[in-house]
């Protein structure tokens, strides 16, 4: 019984950890291609939404490139800090970020766009600088569809395989999230953990979904 | 007070080109620019708050350069001092009555609370009967107390010139009549300068003490006869 809750316990830092890199980048991200023109931005759009729809093991090979001890940057990091990030739940963080990434991205981007200039116009003759507009008028006004994006991330976090399984291996105790540890109660044969753990993993995505569709409508805050 | 403006803008889109030049010069205490839409009336007002920068040219307010594309001046939105109306109020929904009031008094980077006072902001709200409906939302006012609230927000600030964008359009056309007595009642207490923008010629009888005519992104004076032909 005990062996449920430690990868739920794993599944729930990584999937934390995820989902807060996400939080600073996705909307950092949605708002510079909210607000920002450049040339090649549908491009960059594009990019940022790929993890959506490559296949989680095509984007496990693409960190072992570049974040193994081969790979430019994790050779980097090993060779400067000794860090190593394969087979480690760091590394887990980092493939349930990148795959939950445009989740974040995508609805913070539409939130931002979905906030009417005038507004911030009004601020502006005010007498706001933009970086209290942005804290005061923007962000109030975009905040549940970030958070309903966020929350959506941190459930496909929790349910990452492919990319964690690749980058981070299936180690009991250190890497074996909950998903990995359903795979792998499966293959040996396991049924009732294998119960237990599907269970306990459809019981928190439902809770999850459940609260990020009550933020999703805004029904307050879309309301001119 | 004093305006004297000499802008010129190209605004480019994908099917069309527009080009704005704009010259004009007021001590009047009202002054109306009147318009069919797509002349440019939205621009100019922008152009005066620091909304839009003018490709060249130069925005005086009483002797005080805002900017001036030869000298470099471009004085921010945020510093220029004028109350601006927006054609919907552009209130804040996430804020109350009073907290939108409030909103311009706060500089820093969060809202002033709901209990946001001040002697400012309580003369506000009981110039404008808005006391009763402080705590309230946006969403529940009426369009006469949005408009009455969105001026409060403006005038909080003490501006030195009140911008109005077509302040009657978005009412009723019963209200509209109240409203305008109303706003030249206000405007004969306070004592703010004015420039309006509009396309009601109606809006000329009533603030008209210097109108211009903009077509086509070109002004021209129209002499007081000339608001009572538009009539």
């Amino acid at each position: 019984m005990e062996s449920a809750w430690i990868p739920l316990a794993l599944s729930l830092k990584v999937a934390g950890w995820s989902t807060a890199i996400n939080l600073v980048l996705g909307v950092a991200a949605g708002f510079v291609l909210a607000r920002w023109r450049f040339p090649g931005r549908e491009l960059l759009d594009a990019v940022l939404t790929l993890p959506m729809v490559l296949p989680p093991t095509v984007l496990g090979y693409y960190l072992l490139v570049v974040i193994g001890k081969r790979g430019w940057l994790g050779g980097w990091l090993y060779e400067t800090f000794g860090i190593n990030l394969i087979f480690t739940w760091q590394g887990a963080v980092i493939a349930a970020a990148i795959v939950a990434f445009p989740l974040v991205f995508k609805s913070a981007r539409a939130a931002f766009e979905g906030v009417d200039p005038q507004l911030e116009q009004a601020a502006r003759v005010l007498g706001l600088r933009e970086a209290a507009i942005l804290f005061r008028v923007t962000l109030p006004m975009a905040w549940r569809g970030i958070l309903a994006g966020v929350l959506l991330a941190f459930a496909r976090a929790l349910g990452e395989f492919g990319a964690t399984l690749m980058v981070a291996g299936s180690i009991p105790g250190r890497t074996q999230t909950l998903s990995i540890a359903v795979y792998e109660a499966v293959q040996a044969g396991q049924d009732s953990t294998a119960n237990l753990l599907v269970l306990v993993t459809s019981v928190t995505c439902i809770v999850v979904l459940l609260a990020a569709g009550r933020l999703v409508p805004g029904r307050v805050a879309s309301e001119r | 007070m004093s305006f004297d403006v000499d802008i010129a803008k190209t605004v480019r889109s994908e099917r069309r080109s527009f080009e704005l030049r704009v010259r004009f010069r007021s001590d009047a205490k009202r002054t109306v620019i009147y318009g069919p839409s797509g002349a440019g009336k939205s621009l100019t007002l922008q152009a005066l708050a620091g909304l839009l920068r003018p490709d060249h040219g130069r925005i005086m307010v009483d002797a005080e350069l805002l900017f001036d594309s030869d000298a470099g001046v471009d004085v921010p939105a945020r510093e220029r001092r004028v109350g601006y109306l927006f054609q919907d109020y552009a209130l804040f929904p996430h804020l109350s009555v009073r907290q939108n009031i409030a909103f311009g008094l706060h500089r820093g980077w969060r809202n002033p609370s709901r209990q946001a006072g001040g002697e400012a902001v309580e003369r506000w709200l009981r110039a404008f009967e808005l006391e009763d409906m402080a705590a309230q939302r946006i969403s529940e006012l009426s369009g006469g107390q949005r408009q009455r609230t969105a001026l409060a927000r403006a005038l909080v600030n003490s501006p030195r010139a009140l911008l109005l964008d077509e302040p009657f359009s978005a009412l009723d056309p019963e209200l509209r009549e109240r409203m305008r007595n109303e706003l030249d009642e206000l405007l004969t207490r306070i004592d703010v300068p004015i420039v309006m923008i509009t396309h009601d010629p109606e809006d000329l009888v009533w603030f008209g003490e210097r109108s211009f005519y903009l077509h086509d992104g070109a002004i021209t004076e129209r002499q007081a006869s000339a608001s009572a032909e538009a009539a």
